[in-house]
């Protein structure tokens, strides 16, 4: 092994504090990346993984400092320590010889400056090139990241470009200089599933081609196995294992490695799983019938003498399903596919178009037209439907208890005396896994995943029949994420309940659902039993997702000639899927309870 | 961009109207204005010839008409006695108290307002500017401190306290001149370049005075919102590129913060005007300030419509300028209106 090249960044000790009296954020990492490789860093939320990466460019945040460590770079015929180097030689290192790519682009990005000025900028600082050369070199490398036209992006606000697009400018801005080693903290955590996929693919076309190496920081195990060659694991700022993908992810050797490999659910695993299981009596009792909901936005008026100008906005086209009672109906779909504006047009939160009918049965056997409730019977119903959001952050007051948070629904329903509602709110944090000594604290004393199932408490504070969860465990850590799903689960069996639940998430849907509905445009384009849909995807948008969805396994790559096939616009399917404008296809059975959008 | 500009002129243009009629219909409000005093005085004496004199100045000020007619007038808009003359024809109205034309009374006035508040905006951005920005960066130093010191010094202070304070200490170490716009010499004079000079040396003391508080806010509104920048992930972005941390800062997080900043100019003018009428009257200085003060109180109706109109365009003009700037420097805001 003597023969081997020295790595191209060797890390030892690293140690990050926020102050001498304060446990070390970073403690004692050590690992080293060669040129030309791909090392990814995992860990959950405050693993200490961004900081590490941060901590070799220099740009920590305020109170944070490298207490003790080394971090050998040897590039271009130099060699240095990058946490001892002065700050205006390591500025000469930054954006030169290493580059970085953060998660969010959006706000990555100055809003005021041009892409290209912003690319730009990097060779301006780090080459003493003309301005013309300069332009050149950003358009061909606008051109290498996949831009269709490069120069359109050059002069182009990040806000005027799409997430995928943002992230590509992002890429063309670290490695516009062709460094030796890109640090990419969460490249894609931002984006859509398919978005994802050609991200992921762009980077590793990129690496290849120009020799680089990768630092791929991460939470996502999917995303290890489709990119890196070795990996470490970080938990609490220290180094779990580290060795090749092969040999921790196929055979994790410390415990907390083999928790986050089990956590991580797989489409595969669980559709082949839900097969004994699917087929509940369909439609039999069905506690909740969609039909004909469509949402049309008007043009947005833009004064006072300007009248409908542009088209009016199709959100959602034609949606019809029936969700039996006690089962899981997923709507699966990315950003802008029309799946949250159908949950609020069920739960009355938006109004829908004319001509949609919501029909819910509750325990009691009424059927409501949902769609025409007010006064005291939409209370009613509003009371046997509750919601679950995405951000605990976001969804909770931060300025009232637990308590009050739980106590609050059953106020507005007048329902209990305010003692007996107080044990209520007691009962629900038993019920959700957390003790109820806790209820006099605020939101922000809790974790993400405890805030989550307070948000689940509230919810079941009226004791709801439906449940409809708008992307419940995307805000959370893989570990939490499994934590949270059993206890839906749990309550699913101990109440009876009804799930609608909201994802773009394939292995979370995989796992969750009985029947899957994929929402494309406004549309639905697949529905159907679990199995049969994730067993035999036959709608090219499907086979997209699911061929975009990164897992932890090692055999499978990500297949990017199905996710160009059908992570286009409806208009770029092939036939007989395809269609333009208004002109969709209708929904085909092609095997039994299995529909698809296609021309017979 | 041009048609943005022309929609916000159109915009202001309406604003003025508007604005118009309710200042037309406060001013008008009270009862007892001067000319109506004057009038039933003259009924009140019972002569022939002040009677005449008294329904004279009814017909000749359209007391006789209705109220909306009246008004239509005023702006310029319908025949008045003596045809369209109006506002808009630039016929500013008849000062009764002073009796002398409008124009006249607030000539020279206006400009002096406009100079001086002109000098004191600047004034105020010239300091504030470099002083919340670098109390932001250097966030919890003694600079900063500093800063936040001299800025509630500032904010604190009434007004005219500081300008008997500078005036003081002007004159006994610099020479400043103590009161008014300009020499007694130059008063009624027409414009030279020694008289410029002169007006110059005027305007310091006022400018500081007056621009003081909002100086002081301005510091602490910009060091906010620029430490909040500071954070944003932009930035970080920069420094990973290998920019210098003061480049940095001033091309990304700065530009980001100046929008409010400049957002302010619109704010900053009326409150300036209004502001500066106890200084003016302190300090002795010929601005529409004291002259809108006693318009308002002997209810000169012409007089202070006039002025009042003249306050809001002020501010109206300097919205547009803070709205064109706001464009040109926040493309967000440029492409708003455009399709996306």
């Amino acid at each position: 092994m003597s023969s081997a090249p020295p790595p191209l960044l060797a890390v030892t000790d690293l140690t990050v504090s926020f102050g001498p009296a304060l446990p070390p954020v970073v403690d004692g990492l050590s690992f080293s990346i060669d040129a030309g490789q791909t090392l990814a860093i995992v860990g959950e939320s405050g693993s200490g993984k961004t900081l590490t990466g941060r901590a070799l460019m220099g740009i920590l945040p305020r109170g944070a400092q490298v207490v003790r460590g080394r971090a050998q770079f040897r590039a271009g015929g130099e060699d240095s320590d990058l946490l001892s180097l002065p700050a205006a030689a390591l500025r000469r290192l930054c954006g030169k010889r290493i580059g970085m790519i953060f998660q969010e682009p959006m706000s990555a990005l100055s809003p005021l400056h041009t892409v290209g000025a912003q690319v730009a900028e990097v060779l301006e600082l780090h080459s003493a090139l003309p301005a013309a050369e300069i332009r050149a070199r950003c358009l061909a490398t606008f051109a290498e990241v996949g831009f269709p036209d490069p120069g359109r992006a050059f002069a182009a606000y990040p806000f005027e470009l799409s997430g995928g697009l943002r992230q590509r400018a992002m890429i063309a801005m670290a490695v516009v200089a062709e460094p030796d080693l890109v640090i990419a903290d969460e490249p894609t955590t931002a984006l859509d599933v398919t978005t994802q996929a050609q991200v992921l693919d762009l980077l590793k076309s990129l690496q290849a081609r120009r020799g680089m190496a990768l630092m791929l920081i991460t939470h996502d195990l999917g995303v290890v196995c489709a990119m890196a060659d070795r990996v470490a694991v970080m938990r609490r700022g220290r180094l779990m294992e580290a060795g090749s993908v092969a040999a921790v992810i196929g055979a994790p050797g410390h415990a907390y490695t083999r928790a986050l490999v089990a956590a991580a659910p797989q489409v595969a695993a669980q559709a082949a799983a839900a097969t004994e299981a699917a087929a509940p009596a369909a439609a039999a009792d069905a506690i909740l019938a969609v039909s004909g909901l469509n949402k049309t936005y008007p043009p947005r008026r833009r004064g006072l003498f300007d009248r409908g100008r542009g088209a009016p906005v199709a959100a959602v086209r034609d949606v019809a399903f029936t969700l039996p009672r006690g089962s899981t109906l997923a709507v699966v779909g990315e950003s802008g596919s029309g799946k949250t504006t159908v949950a609020r047009m069920i739960l009355r939160a938006e109004r829908a178009d004319p001509g949609a009918r919501v029909a819910f049965r509750g325990r009691d056997g009424q059927m409501r037209d949902v769609l025409t409730l007010d006064g005291a019977a939409l209370k009613a119903f509003r009371a046997r439907v509750q919601m679950v959001f995405q951000d605990p952050y976001a969804a909770l007051s931060p300025r009232m208890t637990v308590a009050e948070i739980l106590t609050e629904p059953l106020a507005i329903h007048g329902r209990l005396s305010p003692h007996d509602r107080r044990d209520r709110a007691a009962a629900l944090m038993r019920q959700v896994g957390l003790s109820p000594d806790h209820l006099a604290r605020y939101p922000h004393a809790f974790s993400g995943g405890q805030r989550q199932r307070i948000a689940i408490a509230r919810a079941l504070a009226l004791d709801p029949e439906l449940l409809v969860c708008d992307e419940p465990t995307s805000a959370l850590d893989v570990s939490v994420q499994a934590q949270v799903l059993d206890l839906f689960r749990a309550l699913k069996d101990a109440r009876g309940l009804s799930y609608l639940f909201i994802s773009h998430n394939l292995p979370v849907v995989a796992d969750m659902a009985d029947q899957v509905a994929v929402m494309r445009a406004g549309r639905i384009v697949e529905q159907g039993p679990v199995a049969a849909l994730f067993g035999n995807p036959v709608h090219p948008y499907t086979r997209a997702l699911i061929a975009a969805s990164p897992e932890p396994v090692l055999t499978r790559r990500l297949d990017l000639r199905l996710v160009a096939q059908g992570a286009g616009p409806p208009h770029d399917w092939p036939a007989p899927f395809g269609y333009r404008g208004d002109d969709a296809p209708p929904l085909t059975e092609v095997a039994p309870t299995h529909f698809v959008r296609m021309a017979a | 961009m041009i048609l943005f500009v022309l929609r916000r002129i159109w915009a202001m243009v309406w604003t003025l109207a508007v604005v118009s009629v309710l200042v037309f219909v406060i001013v008008n409000l009270p009862p007892g204005d001067f000319l109506s005093n004057q009038i039933a005085q003259l009924r009140a004496s019972g002569e022939a010839a002040s009677v005449a004199r008294a329904e004279f100045l009814m017909r000749e000020f359209a007391l006789d008409r209705p109220m909306w007619q009246q008004y239509l007038i005023w702006v310029g808009l319908w025949p008045g006695p003596g045809g369209f003359s109006g506002l808009l024809q630039g016929d500013l109205g008849w000062s009764f108290e002073l009796n002398r034309p409008v124009s006249a009374v607030v000539g020279e006035a206006l400009w002096l307002t406009v100079a001086l508040n002109l000098f004191t905006v600047l004034f105020v951005y010239a300091v504030a500017l470099p002083l919340g920005a670098i109390a932001a960066v250097r966030a919890n130093t003694w600079i900063d401190y500093l800063a936040t010191f001299v800025g509630y010094i500032g904010l604190a202070t009434p007004n005219f306290l500081l300008a008997l304070i500078l005036y003081h200490y002007g004159a006994h170490w610099f020479g400043l001149p103590v009161g008014g716009l300009m020499s007694n010499a130059y008063l009624d004079q027409p414009m030279s370049i020694a008289k410029l000079g002169d007006i110059l040396g005027h305007l310091i003391v006022p400018v500081i005075v007056i621009g003081t508080a909002g100086m002081a806010g301005m510091v602490r509104r910009l060091r906010a919102n620029l430490l909040d920048e500071l954070g944003k992930p932009y930035v970080t972005t920069a420094l990973a590129k290998g920019v210098p941390p003061a480049r940095a800062v001033l091309r990304y997080p700065l530009r980001m913060a100046l929008n409010p900043f400049v957002a302010d100019i619109g704010n900053l003018l009326p409150g300036l005007v209004s502001g500066s009428v106890l200084v003016s009257l302190v300090m002795g200085l010929q601005t529409i300030g004291p002259i809108l003060l006693s318009a308002l109180r002997s209810q000169d109706y012409f007089l202070s419509g006039f002025i009042l109109m003249f306050v809001c365009f002020l501010t109206l003009v300097g919205m547009l300028v803070s709205d064109l700037l706001l464009a040109w420097l926040d493309p967000r805001i440029r492409y708003a209106g455009r399709d996306r």
